[in-house]
């Protein structure tokens, strides 16, 4: 993973045509995360705190394992503890490390209006460049894992950038390098792609676990975070992760043909822009009023 | 360990009981992790709640706490009515086949051995000894008011290969276990009966119909420690891996996961006031000179004529001479019996939980608290904060003011009773893990050497620095007044660069040891000159040529360096040795007793998985790990591979004096339990734990009102009673909680993160619910009954606590103090509670 693989393919908001576009791509990078020996240590969660330089939260005791409810603006990589009776009458701890799942097509990026607030790397990275961001918050309709989180102070939209700074270095992303256990991995889409379905087999044929699987749901295009489960048939005891997720019909209805009137249009860029100024620009404000609670 | 943390990726089949490795040690919890992953390898987890572990588990079974000795007694009679034991390992590398005195009785009908005088609550064990002949003399009688000294071990012992004979080990184990049926694993653990063949089966499945090729680990930390009777827990699972061949071999062992980056090494070091460093046994006041000493504390074999045995604690004097000369130097002489006289002759016991009841009742002034929170760690806390209400001085090192050095202001002391307070408390600020160098040895017996990260801040010290000056003013004052008896303080070797701090690297090279004279090994001719570091303790001498201040770590920093530093990666053998990277105890060996991963040819069991094995051509043992053994012992001159057992076997029978409480595991209820012990009811509890008899020390019973069964544990997310301080951690976890079963919840009308009260007849622990599936209400000998827990991480020092906000009594106010008679260590786990809406 070189710098080189940081050159954009995506862009959000934008109309005209994208540096990089059709660039072959080398890698597309994904994390691997087998939830079948993760332990729920967290080390992940300290580790995304500490690389990102992220201030403290204020946490409160609820019930769970769990650090906090959900992520945060200022928390991007959660692990998410349900305790499951299956129907034979034992008990399974689940534990999934949440975060950003890099979709290869980003209903946050298809729905951000702002020219450049979310681009996704020819590696597959999307990434949130805050200076473009407006705090719209329309990028929290376009995902279908619930991930971007609004700072009400800074009205930014934050998210996992699945470290960057690192991965352009030939780094794996913090998360990864703090994982005690081996249970995440970072390479190539492929390579993970390998060892996920090899895991998955051998819980199958050796540990009774028929359903195991690899969750990398087609809808978005496949995701740049694949999970090995023990039970790939419901997704939704790991914390909710949808079975089938897609980008919401709205987002891409309204987002696609824009573009395509754009580009057939030959001032397609003009119209595209002003057309955002007109339908979305003020509503900015709104919603950062009613935008997550949690930024603080 | 008696394996290591990188070698249980070797393993076919785990049982982790009694530890939490997920939470506790996630980082070496990858190798168990490893060892699912590319071997397929099964993972049991038996536990009073379904854990971290549990959640990367292949079974769990929730056990009731402190009974794990009826859980593995029953799997030491599953594996014996299967054939799953290991018959040929058992009948040569065990004492299975020696014979027993014939007066030595088993507990079957009253829950004692032979030999209990219940008026002094001990044992007589005289009868727990070998039938045989020869050995060492009869020790003469005993004085009046003395207790009679034990027997020795009969030189020549009674053997039978064919296990056959009614009183050989063997069959005493088997008649000993046969009451452990599943139906009394279940009455007395909470297991069902099918649950529990369901787990022996699978563990015991690597001994199917006797074949050896595979091997299986047992792995457990404090769970298993930290009961009344938590050393024959130990040896419970160390029978049974013994009985299924699983001991000296690659993936096998018996491997206690020690709590901190150090605990190994402080226990090296003498951390228990029954031994001196390399645990060689304290002299006490019986020991009227040197001689006297050392013929206790050194032992003579004891074995089937036709056997060998090193017995390679006939170097004991070796050991401890080259140790007094490490203290003493040129003051510890022949003539003077290498200053015997200058050791303390321990009298009695001054373990933990006795040095507070001391404290408590004025015999104990003061204390020098560095590295840990003794109010916090209890057990009782409220007893240790009555104690130091009364001591005269207490010194606390310490990177954070905690609940030891502000003991004074535990809730519930009210102002004017604080004025009353006496004890003058000294906190000195000490350097941090990261601010010191050193060495640090881990559950794997690996010491390996860590450099200084950052400067200590402001104006704290290393710990060895106030250690040394507090010896120096001593000596001073020593040197100034006299006083009854200078000379062991005035005489103490003290030659650092910089005596009142010294170098870490001094100490390590001074406990390695020296030659002080020009030596030559006569077999092979290798000299060394005076001066220079010895190689290991196979140099060491009892005629005071040689000073090591403690025989395991001898090679540790030798003329080739600091092998402790050593951070060569590689693994030649692809089995985790990694013979290059720091450097284990004993001799640089990764695997003890590895002898026993041989056939009686000196063969490996398993071909796949060659640690050691007899070379024929070379006429020694090579192999990939350092043979644990004497290397030119032919297999024919059958040596045993337990070579620090005076037998040179592995012992199912622990003779004489080895425990206080048996010579096998017997289950004994917890001090506080919900029944009676259904084995023997007019026997519940162990016979010779002592309870404390101070206004501080109350013992609850069922009928007292106390039915729920309360363990405590850590969290991953925090380390003890110190990251309390730090925001990442408490980010994490902010506040304690009570984990309960969501029926007793029920019965309670209690939801998740209300507050609850738990009270044990000791003092009370109020916080949040967390309403759980993970622990289950239990069938107790037809009783049901409720199993509840908590972390220990708060107090009433930390950022919360000191913001006002989250004040926290301590966990350790609710445990009972009494400890297992033979380690001494406190029964942490498995007390009497009540619990209500708060």
């Amino acid at each position: 993973m070189s710098q080189e693989t940081l050159r954009i393919q995506k862009i959000s908001g934008h109309a005209g045509t994208v540096p990089g576009e059709d660039t072959q791509r080398e890698f597309t990078v994904c994390k691997l995360v087998d939830t079948t020996t993760c332990i729920g240590c967290k080390a992940c969660e300290v580790a995304c705190v500490e690389w990102n330089d992220m201030p403290f939260s204020q946490t409160t005791f609820d019930n769970t394992y769990q650090t906090m409810p959900d992520t945060r603006w200022n928390y991007w990589n959660l692990i998410l503890f349900n305790e499951h009776e299956r129907e034979d009458g034992t008990l399974q701890w689940l534990m999934r490390k949440h975060q950003c799942m890099h979709c290869a097509e980003p209903g946050c990026l298809e729905a951000c209006p702002a020219d450049g607030a979310i681009v996704q790397y020819t590696n597959g990275i999307v990434d949130f460049q805050q200076d473009h961001c407006i705090g719209c918050g329309y990028c929290v309709t376009g995902c279908p894992f619930n991930i971007p989180k609004f700072n009400s102070v800074t009205k930014r939209m934050y998210k996992c950038s699945l470290c960057t700074d690192r991965v352009s270095q030939g780094l794996e992303p913090a998360c990864i390098k703090s994982c005690p256990t081996g249970c995440l991995h970072f390479g190539t889409k492929d390579d993970m792609k390998f060892l996920a379905e090899n895991r998955a087999k051998q819980l199958r044929d050796h540990f009774g676990y028929e359903n195991a699987g690899v969750y990398d749901p087609p809808g978005v295009g496949g995701t740049g975070v694949i999970y090995v489960l023990h039970d790939a048939t419901k997704p939704e005891l790991y914390g909710g992760l949808p079975s089938n997720p897609t980008i919401p019909l709205a987002v891409k209805f309204w987002k696609h043909p824009l573009k395509w009137l754009g580009n057939v249009a030959l001032v397609g860029g003009l119209i595209g822009l002003f057309a955002h100024y007109l339908k979305f620009g003020p509503k900015a404000h709104e919603d950062s009023d009613t935008a997550s609670k949690e930024g603080d | 360990m008696t394996n290591g943390w990188v070698d249980m990726k070797n393993t076919d089949m785990m049982l982790i009981m009694g530890g939490n490795p997920a939470e506790n040690h996630p980082c070496g919890f990858k190798w168990p992790v490893e060892a699912k992953r590319t071997r397929n390898a099964k993972m049991i987890v038996v536990d009073p709640r379904f854990t971290r572990t549990a959640a990367v588990a292949d079974m769990f079974c929730q056990i009731r706490a402190g009974s794990d000795i009826a859980f593995l007694g029953g799997l030491i009679h599953y594996a014996i009515e299967n054939n799953r034991i290991a018959k040929e390992y058992l009948v040569h590398y065990t004492n299975a086949g020696f014979i027993v005195d014939k007066d030595f009785k088993l507990p079957d009908v009253d829950g004692l051995f032979s030999g209990f005088d219940p008026e002094k609550q001990t044992y007589n064990r005289a009868s727990w000894n070998y039938q045989g002949s020869g050995g060492p003399p009869a020790p003469p009688a005993a004085k009046p008011g003395q207790p009679a000294a034990l027997p020795p071990l009969p030189g020549t012992v009674d053997f039978d290969p064919t296990l056959q004979n009614p009183n050989c080990v063997f069959q005493l184990l088997k008649k000993q276990y046969s009451r452990y049926t599943p139906e009394m694993v279940e009455r007395i653990t909470g297991i069902s009966k099918e649950q529990f063949l369901k787990a022996a089966d699978l563990y015991t499945s690597v001994r199917k119909d006797g074949d050896m090729k595979k091997v299986s680990t047992i792995i457990y930390a404090v769970g298993w420690t930290q009961h009344s009777f938590g050393t024959q827990i130990i040896r419970t699972a160390a029978i049974l891996q013994l009985v299924m061949g699983n001991v000296g071999r690659a993936g096998g062992g018996v491997n206690a996961l020690r709590g901190h980056s150090n605990i190994q090494g402080a226990t090296d070091m003498a951390g228990l006031f029954d031994s001196l460093p390399g645990y060689l046994k304290v002299p006490t006041p019986a020991d009227a000179s040197f001689a006297d000493w050392m013929k206790r504390i050194t032992p003579t074999s004891s074995k089937p004529a036709a056997w060998d045995s090193f017995n390679y604690y006939s170097n004991t004097p070796k050991f401890v001479v080259s140790f007094l000369k490490a203290l003493y130097g040129d003051a510890a002489t022949k003539q003077n019996g290498w200053a015997f006289d200058y050791l303390p002759k321990v009298d009695r016991n001054y373990s933990w939980v006795q040095m507070w009841d001391d404290m408590y009742n004025g015999s104990l002034k003061g204390m020098l608290a560095f590295g840990m929170n003794g109010v916090a760690i209890g057990p009782n806390s409220k007893k240790n904060i009555d104690a130091l209400k009364k001591a005269d001085f207490l010194v606390v090192g310490e990177i954070y003011p905690n609940e030891t050095s502000d003991f004074w202001r535990a809730p519930g002391i009210s102002t004017d009773e604080m004025k009353q307070i006496q004890t003058t408390v000294y906190n000195l600020p000490c350097a941090g893990f990261a601010e010191k160098d050193g060495s640090m040895t881990n559950s794997a017996r690996w010491v390996l050497w860590k450099n200084t990260a950052v400067p200590t801040p402001g104006d704290a010290r290393l710990d060895q620095a106030i250690v040394a000056q507090i010896f120096l003013k001593v000596r001073e004052l020593y040197k100034k007044e006299g006083g009854k008896f200078p000379d062991p303080i005035l005489n103490l070797t003290w030659n650092y660069s910089s005596p009142s701090s010294p170098p870490l690297a001094e100490v390590l090279k001074e406990i390695n040891g020296k030659a002080l004279v020009d030596l030559e090994d006569p077999a092979t001719k290798q000299q060394i000159k005076a001066g220079q570091q010895v190689p290991g303790f196979a140099w060491l001498k009892d005629d005071g040529t040689t000073l090591c201040g403690n025989w395991i770590y001898s090679g540790a920093f030798t003329e080739a360096g600091n092998q402790a530093a050593r951070r060569d990666p590689s693994d030649p053998s692809g089995m985790g040795v990694h013979p290059g990277w720091g450097w284990s105890w004993p001799a640089n060996r990764r695997v003890l007793y590895n002898r026993a991963s041989c056939d009686v040819d000196g063969k490996p069991w398993d071909p796949s998985r060659k640690q050691i094995w007899w070379s024929e051509g070379q006429q020694k043992w090579v192999g990939n790990d350092v043979p644990d053994f004497k290397v030119d012992s032919k297999p024919k001159d059958h040596m045993g591979p337990f070579i620090m057992n005076a037998e040179g076997v592995g012992r199912i029978f622990g003779p004489l004096a080895a425990f206080a409480d048996g010579p096998f595991p017997e289950y004994y209820e917890p001090t506080e339990s919900p029944i009676d012990n259904p084995l023997h009811p007019q026997q519940t509890h162990n016979p010779v734990v002592k309870r404390f008899k101070t206004p501080d020390d109350k013992y609850a019973t069922p009928k007292d009102g106390y039915t729920i069964v309360c363990t405590t544990y850590r969290l991953t997310e925090h380390y003890h009673y110190w990251t309390k301080n730090n925001p990442m951690n408490v980010q994490l976890v902010p506040e304690p909680f009570i984990e309960i079963p969501a029926e007793l919840a029920n019965d309670l009308g209690i939801h998740g993160g209300e507050k609850i009260k738990v009270s044990s007849i000791r003092g009370e622990y109020i916080a949040k619910a967390m309403v759980t599936k993970r622990i289950k209400p239990m069938m107790i000998d037809g009783k049901r009954v409720y199993q509840i827990g908590f972390q220990i991480h708060q107090g009433f020092r930390g950022i919360t606590e000191d913001e006002g906000k989250d004040a926290r009594t301590l966990a350790n106010l609710l445990t009972p103090t009494v400890y297992d008679p033979n380690a001494y260590t406190p029964e942490f786990k498995g007390f009497l509670v009540k619990v209500e809406r708060a």
